[in-house]
């Protein structure tokens, strides 16, 4: 009896610490934004922040983009081919990369690659007192440090995404055209027929866009707010790469609902 | 990599000179503060006058750190008056928050340089932020600090390249950058070996007498502060213990502060962590604990 109370206990107050972590954030993400027209107007601030997340994301991005293209054809080929239609392996192809899988899986990647270093980096410099000397030398952290990275990711993401879905097309097109034979014109003009500019790619955009507010809100909250320890720090950092990820297929499938709804009914 | 000795002026023998006046640059009346339901201030009252060095000891957790912290806006009292230069620093908007820290210079225990800025670009950092000086101007200023503290041979180094008491001294030039009114400094003196400890203690003295500081320095290096202080307070059970002047210290009977003084192991502030007497803890007497400690 009583540990059946003492569960139900437990549980309330990991709730209730998960709600006040929510607030947290949310209040954390007024903050930001308030500030955030201090990088756009000191674009120094922006620019380096956009080298070290987006710049130093693009070789991952692009190989990772071209090996999923490459075994989208393979696989894609393999059902077309049944049904007599493998010419429109392009279209299939560029649908899967721009709708889904370039918004979801450049963000895994970018919520891994600097999303992870952006977490380690603010909380380094929590634990190192850098944070409090520079509110103790009246400059705004919010607006010198954790905004710019904030806005890199948003900027950053939606680019990477289409970098990844022109890699994966480009992977696409040497396995099927080159490798397996498809015949070259059909796979573009098919692809160019079937992929429709606001529905698509529009669409594509926008979620990359949440991903990136999403993957650098949890990056810089973490970092921000991490216990000043190398426990701390290192666990913040694990915290953001699962948190992001999660967040990111969660709000795949509520803004594919949204996105989709009232088209076949 | 420059020598420290070979930087310092050669009559640095300290000389505490400060003209004191007689007014407060801070007062504290009254203060309380808690961390969560622990109280670690319990009305602190003290005040620190213009143009003196003020130290500041107590033991590990009496609050030294919250009481910097207070001073500079970054945490608020549950209760109680803190006034600098006359204004009320729990009370004040982040604006005219900022406007006071503008004139403050703090420096934090292990300097708290930014790690992706050089020595140069953390001095500068001050100035790019808070002035309109041009970039000319400011490298001419920034090398006077760094002159001053004697690094200016290590400009383009990183802060990772520096030891301990250079990291300091740097800290100490970017603090100094604005030519603030009140320097603050939380234990300048841990983790520095004699000469270091002495070279900072020299500078804090000088760079106060020479710019017409007032300093409240945080520490437990009793032989530094005694060195360079006009004043020293000693803190305990969230409140000012004593007020003392260096000679004071030297030649007081209060158990507590010679504890302090001499470095002694036992005294008011003992040195066993509350226990269980050991021989009935050996003879099983009581069922020790899970950490050693025991319950009867
Ligand atoms: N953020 C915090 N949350 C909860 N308790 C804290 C926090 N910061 C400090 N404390 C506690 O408050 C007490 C006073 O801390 P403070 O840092 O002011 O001590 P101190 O005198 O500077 O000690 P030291 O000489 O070790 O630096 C300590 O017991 C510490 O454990
Ligand atoms: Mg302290």
């Amino acid at each position: 009896m009583n540990s059946v109370i003492e569960m139900i206990e437990g549980l309330g107050r990991s709730v209730l610490n998960a709600l006040a972590r929510l607030g947290l954030a949310g209040r954390f993400f007024l903050a930001i934004l308030m500030v955030i027209g201090v990088p756009l107007r000191r674009f120094s601030l922006l620019v380096r922040e956009l080298y070290f997340s987006g710049v130093r994301s693009l070789l991952i991005i692009v190989v990772s983009g071209t090996f999923v293209g490459m075994v989208l054809a393979i696989q894609g080929y393999e059902v077309l081919q049944r049904f007599g239609s493998a010419e429109t392996l392009g279209v299939l192809v560029a649908l899967s990369l721009v709708r889904e899988l370039g918004p979801v899986v450049t963000a895994l990647l970018f919520a891994g690659r600097a999303g992870s270093a952006v977490t380690a980096e603010i909380g380094l410099m929590q634990a190192t007192d850098q944070i409090a000397a520079m509110d103790m030398m009246a400059v705004n952290p919010i607006a010198r440090i954790i905004s710019p990275r904030f806005l890199a990711s948003v900027v950053s993401l939606p680019l990477l995404a289409c970098m990844f879905s022109a890699a994966g097309v480009f992977g696409a097109y040497l396995v099927g055209v080159k490798l397996i034979g498809i015949d070259d014109g059909s796979f573009w003009s098919q692809m160019q027929a079937g992929v429709d500019f606001r529905l698509d790619i529009v669409n594509g955009l926008i979620k990359s866009l949440v991903f990136g507010v999403a993957v650098g809100l949890i990056a810089v909250f973490e970092g921000y707010y991490a216990p000043p320890t190398a426990e701390g720090v290192s666990s913040a950092t694990t915290r953001t790469v699962v948190t992001s990820s999660l967040a990111v297929l969660m709000l795949d499938f509520v803004l594919t609902v949204w996105m989709f709804r009232g088209l076949n009914g | 990599m420059p020598l420290p000795a070979a930087c310092m002026d050669h009559e640095m023998s300290v000389v505490k000179s400060a003209p004191t006046h007689p007014d407060p640059l801070i007062e504290i009346k009254d203060v309380h503060f808690a961390y969560d339901e622990r109280p670690i201030l319990r009305g602190l009252s003290l005040s620190v006058r213009k143009g003196e060095v003020l130290a500041v000891m107590g033991g590990s957790g009496s609050g030294k750190t919250t009481l910097l912290g207070l001073i500079g806006g970054r945490i608020l009292p549950n209760k109680g008056k803190i006034l600098v230069d006359g204004q009320n620093v729990p009370k004040l908007d982040r604006a005219a928050l900022y406007a006071l820290r503008t004139r403050f210079g703090m420096l934090f225990q292990f300097g708290a340089l930014f790690t992706d800025l050089s020595v140069f670009d953390n001095v500068a950092f001050p100035y790019r932020e808070q002035t309109n000086l041009p970039e000319s101007v400011i490298r001419d200023l920034v090398l006077l600090k760094l002159q001053a503290v004697g690094l200016r041979g290590a400009a383009g180094l990183m802060p990772s390249q520096l030891s301990g008491g250079m990291a300091r001294r740097v800290a100490l030039a970017r603090a100094v950058a604005l030519d603030p009114m009140l320097m603050l400094y939380d234990e300048p003196f841990t983790g520095l070996d004699p000469i270091s400890t002495g070279i900072v203690a020299r500078l804090i003295r000088r760079l106060n007498d020479a710019f017409g500081l007032t300093s409240l320095v945080v520490t437990h290096d009793l032989d530094a502060s005694l060195k360079i202080a006009d004043r020293v307070i000693v803190l305990a059970e969230g409140q000012v213990y004593r007020d003392l002047t260096p000679d004071d210290v030297r030649t007081t009977t209060d158990a507590f502060v010679r504890q302090f003084a001499d470095g002694l192991p036992d005294g008011p502030v003992p040195f066993h962590y509350p226990a269980p007497p050991l021989l009935d803890q050996l003879l099983g007497k009581t069922v020790a604990g899970p950490n050693g400690g025991g319950t009867p």
